[in-house]
C-alpha cells in the first residue's frame, strides 16, 4: 500500500454566474488594475489516500470528487496528484 | 396523526417547524439526525438553519446523515416531504428535487419579508392556499436558484414550479436584478417539486409566520396544505407516489437530474 496525497481544485462550472468573481473583477479598478478579467473563485481540497495503486486511490479521490466535493449541476472539478508515484499517463492537471 | 421535524446538527427553525405543526393540528415529532426511523409519521419537514455548518455546500454533508437514508425511503413511498430553506438545500443536494441554490447574486445574506406566489393551487404543498401573494420570510446566503435551461423548461412544463417572488400585484419578478426577486433566481423561483409531485422545496419560512402573534399567519396556508395531503394520503393507506407527469417522458431534464445525483 502506498499513500497518494491529491489536490482536487472546484470551479463553477462556464456559464454559471460567479458572484463572488464578479465582486473580485469590481474590485480591480481600486488596485489599479485594468487588464484583467474573466475572474472565477472555486475552492481547493488537499487529500491523502492509502491505495495499492495511482488509479485505485484516484478512483477514490474521483467518486468524493463527484459525491462530495462538487456539484456536478453546477461546478466543475480537476484532480492533481500532488505526492505519490502515478502510475498513469500523466498526472497533469486536466483543464477546468 | 404525526408529522417530523429533522433536528440537524446547526439547525434553528425546527423549533418554529414543530410550533407551526402544532397551531395546524397535528402532532409534531423531532427527528434526530443520527437515526434513519421516521417513528411512523405521516408526512416530514426539513427545516431551516445551517445543517453541518453549511461547510463545502449547503445541505451537502446533511444529504449522507442517517436520518437521510429514512427521508428517501419515505419519499419513495409516496410520503410528503416539505425541504424549508436549509432543507430545500438538503432536498437538492440530494437529488430529491431538481436544481441547486448558488450563492445570492447580491453575494449578501438575505434577511427580509418577501412575496411569493403559489403558481398552481392544485398541489400538494399549496392546496390551502388561497392563491394569492403570501408575505413570509426569507433569511439564507444561498437561495439563488439555478437549473440549466432545458430542465427550466421541463420544470415549467410539468407542473414542477411551486412558487415564485412576485410583486404586490402578483407578477413575478423574473428579472434576477429585480429587488422583489431577492436572492437572483432563474424564472423568479422560489420553490419547486419532484417530479412525482410529493417533494417540495423552497426558501421562505412559512412556518415562521404561521400564528397572529407573530405578525402574520400567511404562511400558515403552507403547513396545512403539507397537513391535509399527509392526512389524505394515510386515509388513502399510503399508496406509492403517482407516476410522473404526463409531460414527463424518458430522458426529459427533470427526472435526468434527479436520476443523476
Amino acid at each position: 500500500m502506498s499513500e497518494f496525497r491529491y489536490a482536487v481544485n472546484v470551479l463553477p462550472k462556464p456559464g454559471i454566474l460567479d458572484p463572488q468573481g464578479r465582486a473580485v473583477e469590481l474590485s480591480l479598478p481600486h488596485l489599479n488594475v485594468s487588464n484583467v478579467s474573466k475572474v472565477r473563485i472555486g475552492r481547493r481540497a488537499e487529500l491523502t489516500v492509502t491505495a495499492g495503486s495511482e488509479p485505485e486511490a484516484r478512483a477514490v479521490v474521483d467518486g468524493l470528487s463527484k459525491e462530495l466535493l462538487s456539484n456536478p449541476l453546477i461546478e466543475v472539478y480537476a484532480i492533481e496528484l500532488l505526492e505519490g508515484t502515478s502510475s498513469t499517463v500523466s498526472s497533469k492537471v486536466p483543464a477546468l | 396523526m404525526k408529522v417530523g421535524v429533522v433536528t440537524f446538527p446547526g439547525s434553528n427553525s425546527d423549533v418554529d417547524s414543530l410550533n407551526a405543526l402544532a397551531v395546524a393540528g397535528v402532532e409534531p415529532v423531532t427527528l434526530w439526525h443520527e437515526s434513519p426511523d421516521l417513528s411512523g409519521v405521516s408526512a416530514v419537514i426539513l427545516p431551516g438553519g445551517f445543517a453541518y455548518g453549511d461547510y463545502i455546500r449547503a445541505g451537502v454533508i446533511a444529504r449522507f446523515s442517517p436520518v437521510m437514508r429514512g427521508v428517501k425511503e419515505f419519499a419513495a413511498s409516496g410520503g410528503y416531504v416539505l425541504g424549508i430553506c436549509n432543507g430545500f438545500q438538503v432536498l437538492a443536494e440530494s437529488g430529491l428535487v431538481p436544481g441547486a441554490l448558488l450563492r445570492n447574486r447580491s453575494l449578501r445574506f438575505a434577511s427580509k419579508i418577501v412575496a411569493i406566489r403559489p403558481e398552481r393551487l392544485d398541489s400538494p404543498f399549496t392546496r390551502a392556499a388561497t392563491g394569492a401573494p403570501i408575505h413570509i420570510p426569507i433569511a439564507h446566503g444561498e437561495g439563488c436558484y439555478y437549473a440549466d435551461e432545458s430542465t427550466l423548461d421541463g420544470l415549467e412544463r410539468d407542473g414542477q414550479v411551486l412558487f415564485r417572488y412576485v410583486h404586490e400585484d402578483g407578477t413575478p419578478a423574473l428579472d434576477p436584478d429585480d429587488p422583489a426577486n431577492p436572492n437572483g433566481s432563474l424564472r423568479a423561483i422560489a420553490g419547486v417539486c419532484n417530479s412525482a409531485g410529493n417533494v417540495a422545496g423552497l426558501m421562505p419560512h412559512p412556518e415562521r409566520m404561521s400564528e397572529a402573534v407573530l405578525g402574520t399567519d400567511e404562511g400558515l396556508q403552507l403547513i396545512r396544505s403539507l397537513v391535509e395531503s399527509a392526512r389524505d394520503w394515510e386515509a388513502a393507506g399510503r399508496p406509492a407516489p403517482a407516476a410522473a407527469a404526463a409531460g414527463t417522458t424518458a430522458g426529459t431534464a427533470p427526472a435526468a437530474v434527479e436520476a443523476g445525483r
